[in-house]
């Protein structure tokens, strides 16, 4: 069972969250380790028929946001654009702009002609729903007479 | 054009804090990233808040103290649920600034697109730039 060996590493995580904010605090949130992190971060979750995923990319617009799938890997890829205008004057500068991508191995295969994908308010969010194949299935157990 | 001293935060808060969560109210509470930007007239505040909504978000301009605060519910409330990867949390946006520049409190004003708010705060007359014609005396 994928979806449970997956769900074992649910405390982990919790874990290496912690762990990634003690560092942002000694490094000022600013250090290495987070810029080094793949962007944009995701949250992904599934139930029976699909899997969900959401990123937070603020300044993003839809016509410069790209996603892309191919049996289980998913392509993210985009472009946010710097502030526009002459002379800018920068006192402070921590929002990074540029171009984007992040591909995503998912657990199972899924229905890339099914992907829904809305992006509102900086969340993009996507359903992706699994292949017949990879589809939870209740079993029926027949008594035997 | 003002030196950098211009916009700072409170003193005993972190600079650069971005993702450093703190509890308020029972949630967390997440520092948006910001980029301050001068112009001729104004300055510009630059938050990345995405998931809040306009209605959510308040700014309060007291006494050279300039605050940001929006409000974001879970988006998943209640629902127990098959975590794969989770990279981020949600919760409300909170930051303050102290700002230097002298600003006219009565014409702030913001614009939110894309989970993005834009704070325009322009500079009192007294504080624009001005260009003193040099007379030439005959």
């Amino acid at each position: 069972m994928l979806t449970r060996r997956l769900n074992v590493w649910a405390p982990y995580n919790d874990l290496r969250r912690e762990i990634d904010r003690l560092f942002d605090a000694f490094t000022g949130g600013d250090g290495g380790l987070v810029r080094s992190r793949a962007f944009p971060a995701v949250n992904v979750w599934e139930d029976g028929n699909n899997l969900f995923l959401e990123a937070e990319l603020p300044g993003v617009a839809r016509e410069d946001l790209e996603i892309s799938a191919a049996g289980n890997e998913l392509t993210i890829r985009g472009r946010r654009n710097p502030c526009q205008g002459e002379n800018l004057v920068y006192h402070r500068q921590e929002r990074g702009y540029g171009e984007f991508s992040r591909v995503l191995t998912l657990p199972v295969e899924v229905d890339t002609d099914k992907i829904e994908a809305t992006l509102r308010d900086g969340v993009l969010t996507l359903t992706l729903p699994k292949a017949e194949a990879a589809k939870a299935r209740k079993i029926e157990v027949k008594t035997a007479e | 054009m003002a030196n950098e001293s211009t916009i700072m935060e409170p003193t005993g808060k972190r600079e650069g804090a971005m993702t450093q969560p703190e509890y308020i109210r029972g949630g967390r509470v997440y520092s948006p990233g910001v980029d301050i930007i001068e112009l001729e007239n104004e300055l510009l505040l630059v938050a990345d808040v995405p998931g809040a909504r306009p209605e959510d978000v308040e700014i309060d301009y007291e006494q050279g103290m300039l605050t940001l605060h929006a409000r974001v519910e879970p988006r998943r409330k209640g629902e127990d649920l098959d975590w794969l990867l989770y990279e981020y949390g949600v919760g409300d946006y909170y930051r303050s600034f102290q700002i230097g520049e002298a600003i006219d409190a009565s014409k702030i004003e913001a614009e939110f697109k894309n989970g993005v708010l834009t704070v325009h705060l322009p500079k009192t007359e007294a504080a624009r730039p001005r260009k003193i014609q040099v007379k030439v005396s005959s």
